[in-house]
């Protein structure tokens, strides 16, 4: 066990690292000299020569990456170039929307997700089943600024009955902070949704063919009981697994609605910073968001313990 | 059934040429599937013959006749520049139906390449997996995101950025047939007779790779016309003077509450094409590889 919780852990570290390299990279190869924008117009090109000495740009490839991951280390993400604050502020800034939307859309799709997954498992071949899955074809294909904006322009802006756009903060009342993120959430979720309920149905239709879920219906339980006691339980690893590498639809999902819904979140701290061609701010919300991936991966890993006792590792 | 209906459906079968009796069964098995290669060819048809299909200048700015809603004239309105929206809708196939297109192949054929070698060169195989690794940790919209704020927009870059994110998958599902592949008796026997490594490779592992990647392809190339219009939309993909559905989408975004006809016409295009392409590539998987079809 602890042998395998070691193991897990210096694998995502190596990971980690390769990811950090892949960033470090890009910044590497990012057009323009940060030297020349910080020294300004008026430099001459002893200036800019100065300035590359003192921020160490003439090194070698490696020993830059080593003093960045260093720094990395520190939890300095570089400075942005369009507003000069680090980039970690500007992250922090903006992690409550963004926590709101992605936690809120994670809980909706699982309570909806899994129902409709066991429910088309159990109807298999039945016009319900056939239903959740046309659902699940047609969540993978709408884009989730499709959806969206179907949304807006049917709820919205036809018939008024919830916010086109905005964000209210949980302090100011969780009433309208929730009503700000139904649509957000709802776009979001759809291909999330569409995404677990088949797998859930797969791995429950595995499942169902066992021979100790005749046992079970044998004995006289109810059959909500074999579904959920006996069935999902032992389906449950694919599911979660699905969950977590989902995760990654969730995060590009949710820079596309922040923009959609105006949501003043990391999302949207993204598309900014690309249309001001902000480089550092970039590098760093693909950093901090692949990190967050991969932590929620191995969190689902050792998970696994929970739902299978046989899973000692 | 009675015997005269198999009968007749029998005598029908004979009448008719081998390619069409095949199309129709292949039709009666996997319908979604044919109407998705038939709603996928329309769009590519319409993509070809753009300028016949009743199509002004999709550039063409008429200050005038700006934001007008659909109507007769205009079918899809018009944008905030008095362009026809319904001839940038028409034109913007073509940026969706290329990038798609274009990611596939070249995903399919680079991750194939450095599949290949990983699966059957262990030195290699640990080095490259956990490069694959790291590249699929980063969700695949970023690193497009990413990997475009280094270029200018462009086409190319669209879709060479898109299939650096998209490649990864494809390398591991080719590695992990590999392995498998490597363990067969017919293989072991063609190593045994001392068959060169390269030969080994061409004739008896990428013939058991196609359809697997065939399937994967379809996948990669719906996956991959969302990501452009992703792109688009937010102002890192194709460029602004090129009409492609997430632009117009993207010139819509201020205009939600007044000119929804921006946003509703390309959605419903770009949504129902990358439907046309699942659909294939669902009846595809179901017909190609049956325990692939358990399996995803």
């Amino acid at each position: 066990m602890i042998q395998y919780v070691v193991r897990r852990l210096l694998s995502t570290v190596v990971v980690m690292a390769v990811v950090a390299f892949v960033v470090f990279s890009l910044l590497y190869l990012t057009p323009g000299d940060p030297a020349a924008v910080i020294a300004g117009d008026i430099a001459t090109d002893e200036d800019i020569r100065l300035i590359r000495v003192h921020l160490g740009l003439d090194d070698p490839f490696l020993v830059r990456f080593g003093r960045w991951a260093w720094g990395l280390l520190h939890g300095d993400l570089g400075t942005s170039i369009f507003t000069n604050l680090p980039v970690t502020h500007l992250i922090a800034q903006r992690v409550e929307p963004t926590l709101s939307l992605t936690l809120c859309t994670l809980l909706v799709s699982i309570l909806v997700a899994l129902p409709l997954g066991v429910l088309a498992a159990a109807k298999a071949g039945t016009w319900l089943d056939r239903a959740v899955m046309a659902f699940s074809v047609l969540g993978f294909s709408v884009p989730v600024f499709v959806i969206a904006y179907g949304l807006i322009l049917t709820l919205s802006v036809r018939y008024e009955i919830l916010p086109v756009q905005g964000y209210r903060s949980f302090h100011d009342g969780w009433w309208e902070w929730l009503r700000h993120l139904v649509l957000p959430s709802i776009a979001l979720g759809t291909v999330y949704i569409a995404l677990i309920t088949r797998m859930t149905r797969a791995s429950m239709l595995e499942v169902l063919s066992q021979d100790y879920i005749r046992t079970a219906e044998a004995k006289g339980l109810a059959p909500g009981q074999v579904l959920v006691g006996h069935a999902l339980k032992n389906a449950a690893i694919p599911i979660v697994t699905t969950i977590g590498v989902g995760v990654a639809l969730l995060i590009s999902g949710a820079i596309v609605t922040e923009t959609v819904f105006a949501l003043p979140g990391i999302g949207r701290l993204t598309v900014d910073a690309i249309l001001r061609r902000d480089y550092p701010v970039i590098q760093g919300v693909t950093l901090i968001f692949s990190a967050v991936y991969v932590l929620v991966n191995l969190a689902v890993d050792l998970s696994y313990v929970l739902f299978d006792p046989r899973v000692r590792y | 059934m009675a015997a005269p209906a198999i009968a007749a459906e029998a005598a029908a079968a004979r009448s008719m040429s081998p390619t069409w009796k095949r199309f129709r069964d292949a039709f009666r098995r996997h319908p979604t599937a044919i109407a998705g290669a038939l709603i996928l060819l329309a769009m590519i048809a319409a993509a070809l013959f753009a300028p016949w299909l009743h199509t002004v200048d999709p550039e063409a700015v008429s200050p005038v006749k700006r934001l007008r809603p659909p109507s007769e004239l205009y079918w899809f309105g018009t944008d905030a520049l008095g362009r026809d929206v319904y001839s940038r809708v028409i034109y913007g196939a073509r940026v969706s139906l290329v990038v798609g297109l274009s990611v596939a192949i070249f995903s399919t054929l680079v991750g194939l390449a450095i599949g290949l070698v990983t699966g059957y060169v262990r030195a290699v195989d640990a080095v490259v997996m956990r490069i694959m690794d790291g590249l699929m940790s980063i969700p695949s919209v970023l690193l497009a995101i990413a990997l475009m704020a280094l270029t200018k927009a462009s086409v190319g870059n669209v879709i060479a950025a898109i299939t650096i994110a998209e490649m990864p998958r494809v390398v591991r599902l080719v590695r992990s047939l590999v392995l498998t592949l490597r363990e067969q008796p017919y293989v072991e026997a063609a190593i045994a007779s001392g068959t060169p490594l390269v030969r080994i490779l061409v004739r008896h592992m990428v013939p058991n790779l196609v359809a697997p990647l065939l399937v994967q392809g379809t996948y990669v190339c719906g996956s991959a016309m969302i990501t452009e219009a992703i792109l688009s939309f937010i102002g890192a993909g194709t460029p602004p003077n090129i009409p492609s559905w997430g632009n117009i989408m993207a010139e819509g975004r201020s205009l939600v509450q007044i000119a929804g006809h921006l946003l509703l016409y390309p959605g419903v295009f770009l949504s129902v094409t990358v439907l046309a392409v699942n659909l294939l590539g669902d009846g595809m998987r179901d017909a190609l590889d049956p325990r692939l079809a358990r399996r995803m």
